[in-house]
């Protein structure tokens, strides 16, 4: 084992120290022990170790593995090769214990006994192995039923949050839709044929707590569109204080209805007699404030669906953007055609016109939402602005004077035919 | 041998739904937070399961995966699920079971807590245990982050939740741009061209394309072969690196880390939102980064005392306005916090006069 004064220092304090536990693995494992050192010496020079190295993956597929490598390989020869194997998460991250000893048994085996559980994107990633552990080990990932997760310009392995399974605010069923779309684009997911990464995140409601707005070029939400449904005696219970606010999590025992939650309601569309809470709801633009502090009072309507926006990513490089709402609201039963068939046809539109290393939400801002909308075939609707433009400086082509002149809205260069 | 199988996908998350889960699929009527970390959902059944919210560090060991097994086997009927940031949640049908389920994890040490007004785990990346760009570790600095705030895991005295999250290089794999508090790995050098290596190991016009400020030129020199950066448009995103690693841009002394605050993703009250530029750089300080975790604690301090009820950071720094901020938290304003950085940048400056002293 190599020395490692200053990792040492993480063993101390209240939160589970990952020092401590990778020190259980580098015991039994010498690649691991070398990739303490390693750790160690970058502690000690600031300054990573690791370095972009030789493409390696699984026969027939483009993805799902990624090479590292140290430059320091004669002193940690266990980490000369160190890849990372990204496995497709199931729905949700549930589990047996059962299945995920399989998935250990098999990384011990053939890996450094390393893992994230779980990366950003939402795949298991097993930290560390040569390359010719990757077929051996994929192999055994198949026969007990795992895929590769995606990497490099192809579709991400789509994840969701708890949704039905133990959340009642889910306006669709997130771990099916997962699980479908996971499906059926695996031939994408393995294979990198997009100018870029694409991302799905879907979300069962505005709480969004897959953080799809922010993660994911594809961020799908859960909305409804009728009445919030309101027991009124539950309002008098939080009123009361004998339901606490948020269903007890926070510090505050009692909910004051008025300030707490008419007061703070974006669109001011509720209001409150002291005996009756009354919602507006055609005002309402869905923001959960009142539903998340009394959820025992008030529930999400019944007439459920998605809305589907287009476009995060992180800063790089045009700026960081959050997904734009392109649908603002559809169906959402299985099998999931209709999302199927919208991100395939966005795909289309990027694959055709996009540049290399170009995301679907920056080639928007370079040709346009109006060549998106028509590529797919979505017609614009005041939902998908924030404010209308502040400026004269649009367009105009020859098939708005064509739909001017048949009595047509100005929808798109062919003409949205009604 | 048998077949080769590709392209099956996970599997279906269906085997792997605890039995009330799978009864009550759909039908889940309320919650409540009965204390800090569990969670109480009840069904139209009448049914009920707690949930078991318990902290993880996220790079763990394969022992540290079959120890969780253990105690979802002896507690949790042998199934347990991970958050969307890195906890684990252990299941129960009887509230009778809790005292032994906490006693089996303060055994090994495991925290319970991150619902609510809380401070939850910090989401982030890999850093120098993994990846090749960082200026700065992942697990370390969010060791030493949630070892100081430990106290707000496990309870719910905060105005609202707090989110934290870690990125190690621009590149924000952890999509660090929309968190309450966001740490984000900075580096402030130039690349440094290696000219020998870069001909054999780059090509060199998509080494030029990487390049999001156009900072990259061939090389007057046709015979070198190579590129020169022009460094005063270089903003050390690192991207040439990743397409040319004879372009390495790392300084030990040099790199950093940059706090960001008050983004958010829900929709609560207010729409999304993106992090903002607190402090530009504070040294890289291993292995415990003393300076930042004092001026996280600092930032969570003055946000505790000053927010409203159900203010989340950002909705605070909102309503108190940001030379408020930057003055109750003690923060110098410097060149580098006036954005201008592509188009966005114009939109970020004031053009009223609401504005304080
Ligand atoms: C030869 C071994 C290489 C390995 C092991 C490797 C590994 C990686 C990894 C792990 C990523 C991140 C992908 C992800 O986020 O899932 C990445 C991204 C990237 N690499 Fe490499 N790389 C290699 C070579 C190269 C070369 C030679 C180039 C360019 C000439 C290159 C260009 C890129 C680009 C443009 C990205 C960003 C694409 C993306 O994030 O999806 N890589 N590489
Ligand atoms: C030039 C651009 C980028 C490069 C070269 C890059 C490279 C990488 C590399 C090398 C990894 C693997 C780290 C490891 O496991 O060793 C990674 C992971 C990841 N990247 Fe990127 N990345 C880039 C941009 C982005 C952007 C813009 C996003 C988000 C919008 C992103 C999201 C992620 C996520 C979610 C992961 C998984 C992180 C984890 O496992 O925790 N990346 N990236
Ligand atoms: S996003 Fe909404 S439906 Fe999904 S788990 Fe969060 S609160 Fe529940
Ligand atoms: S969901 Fe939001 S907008 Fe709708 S009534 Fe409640 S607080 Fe108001
Ligand atoms: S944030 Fe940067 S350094 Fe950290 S894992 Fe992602 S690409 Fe690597
Ligand atoms: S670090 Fe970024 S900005 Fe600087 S030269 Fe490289 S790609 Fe261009």
């Amino acid at each position: 084992m190599h020395k490692t004064p200053l990792l040492d220092q993480l063993e101390s304090g209240p939160w589970p120290s990952f020092v401590t536990d990778l020190k259980r693995a580098a015991a039994k494992k010498p690649q691991t022990a070398d990739l303490l050192g390693l750790l160690e010496r970058s502690y000690v020079d600031k300054i990573t170790h690791w370095k972009h190295g030789g493409i390696v993956g699984v026969l027939g597929y483009g993805s799902g593995i990624i090479g590292r490598y140290t430059d320091l390989p004669d002193e940690f020869p266990g980490c000369e090769h160190f890849h990372t194997i990204r496995v497709n998460h199931p729905s949700a991250w549930m589990y047996t214990t059962k299945a995920l000893r399989e998935l250990m048994d098999i990384w011990d085996e053939h890996g450094s006994s390393v893992l994230n559980m779980h990366g950003s994107t939402g795949d298991i990633i097993f930290l560390g192995t040569r390359t010719e552990e990757l077929e051996p080990c994929f192999a055994k990932l198949t026969e007990k039923g795992w895929d590769l997760g995606g990497s490099g310009s192809a579709f991400r392995s789509p994840s969701c949050c708890i949704g039905p399974a133990r959340c009642e605010w889910a306006m669709y069923d997130t771990l099916e839709a997962c699980y479908e779309l996971t499906q059926e684009f695996q031939f994408d997911l393995h294979r990198p044929s997009y100018p870029y990464k694409y991302k799905l995140k879907l979300s069962g409601c505005p709480n969004d707590c897959v953080a799809a707005v922010a993660r994911a070029d594809c961020s799908v939400i859960g909305v409804w569109k009728d009445d919030i449904r309101i027991d009124q005696s539950a309002v008098q219970a939080y009123a009361g204080g004998e339901l606490k606010p948020r269903g007890g999590a926070t510090k505050y025992d009692k909910l004051d209805i008025q300030k707490d939650v008419v007061e703070l309601c974006p669109t001011q569309c509720m209001s409150w007699d002291g005996k009756t809470l009354k919602i507006n709801n055609r005002e309402c633009n869905h923001c959960m404030h009142c539903i998340n502090l009394m959820p025992q009072a008030l529930r999400p309507g019944t007439e459920r669906g998605a809305a589907f926006l287009l476009g995060s990513h992180a800063p790089i490089l045009e700026g960081a953007q959050l997904s734009w709402v392109i649908v603002p609201f559809m169906e959402m039963e299985k099998p999931f055609d209709n999302l199927k068939e919208l991100m395939s046809n966005i795909a289309e539109w990027w694959s055709e016109h996009g540049k290399n290393r170009e995301r679907v939400g920056e080639l928007i801002l370079r040709l346009g939402m109006r060549s998106l909308l028509e590529a797919i075939g979505v017609e614009p609707a005041p939902q998908q602005v924030r404010i209308p433009r502040a400026n004269p400086f649009f367009f105009w082509y020859q098939s708005d004077f064509d739909a001017e002149a048949k009595g047509r809205r100005y929808d798109t260069r062919q003409g949205f035919v009604r | 041998m048998t077949e080769r199988k590709t392209d099956i996908g996970p599997p279906h998350y269906g085997q792997f739904l605890h039995p009330v889960i799978k009864a009550n699929y759909g039908k889940w009527k309320y919650h409540e937070i009965i204390e800090p970390g569990v969670l109480l959902h009840v069904s139209e059944t009448g049914d009920k399961i707690y949930s078991v919210r318990v902290g993880s560090p996220r790079l763990v060991s394969t022992d540290f995966v079959r120890e969780a097994c253990d105690i979802a086997d002896k507690h949790s009927q042998g199934y347990f699920r991970f958050t969307s940031r890195h906890n684990m949640e252990f299941f129960l049908t009887d509230l009778a079971q809790l005292p032994a389920l906490k006693a089996d994890l303060a055994a090994k040490g495991l925290p319970i807590g991150g619902t609510g007004h809380s401070v939850t785990s910090i989401v982030h990346t890999q850093g120098w245990v993994h990846c090749h760009t960082p200026a700065i570790d992942a697990s370390g600095i969010v060791k030493a982050v949630m070892d100081d705030l430990f106290e707000y895991f496990g309870s719910h005295e905060l105005p609202a939740q707090v989110r934290l999250a870690l990125a190690c290089c621009l590149n924000m794999c952890g999509a660090v741009h929309c968190s309450d508090i966001a740490i984000c790995g900075v580096h402030r050098t130039p690349p440094k061209v290696l000219h020998d290596k870069l001909r054999h190991l780059c090509e060199i016009p998509t080494t030029i394309a990487s390049c999001p400020t156009g900072a990259i030129r061939p090389h007057p020199d046709k015979s070198l072969k190579s590129v020169i950066v022009n460094e005063e448009r270089c903003m050390y995103c690192g991207n040439c690196y990743t397409m040319c690693p004879a372009m390495p841009c790392f300084d030990a002394e040099k790199g950093g880390i940059a706090i960001l605050v008050g983004g958010k993703v829900s929709n609560s009250k207010t729409p999304p939102a993106f992090s903002r530029l607190a402090i530009p750089w504070i040294p890289n300080n291993p292995p415990r980064w003393p300076e930042v975790v004092a001026a996280i604690r600092k930032i969570l301090t003055k946000y505790a005392e000053g927010a409203n009820k159900w203010e989340r950071v950002g909705e605070w720094i909102e309503r108190i306005g940001w030379e408020r901020f930057f003055e109750v938290c003690d923060i110098p304003f410097t060149f580098q916090h006036i954005d201008d950085y592509k188009f966005q940048a114009y939109d970020t400056y004031r053009t009223s006069m609401h504005f304080k002293f």
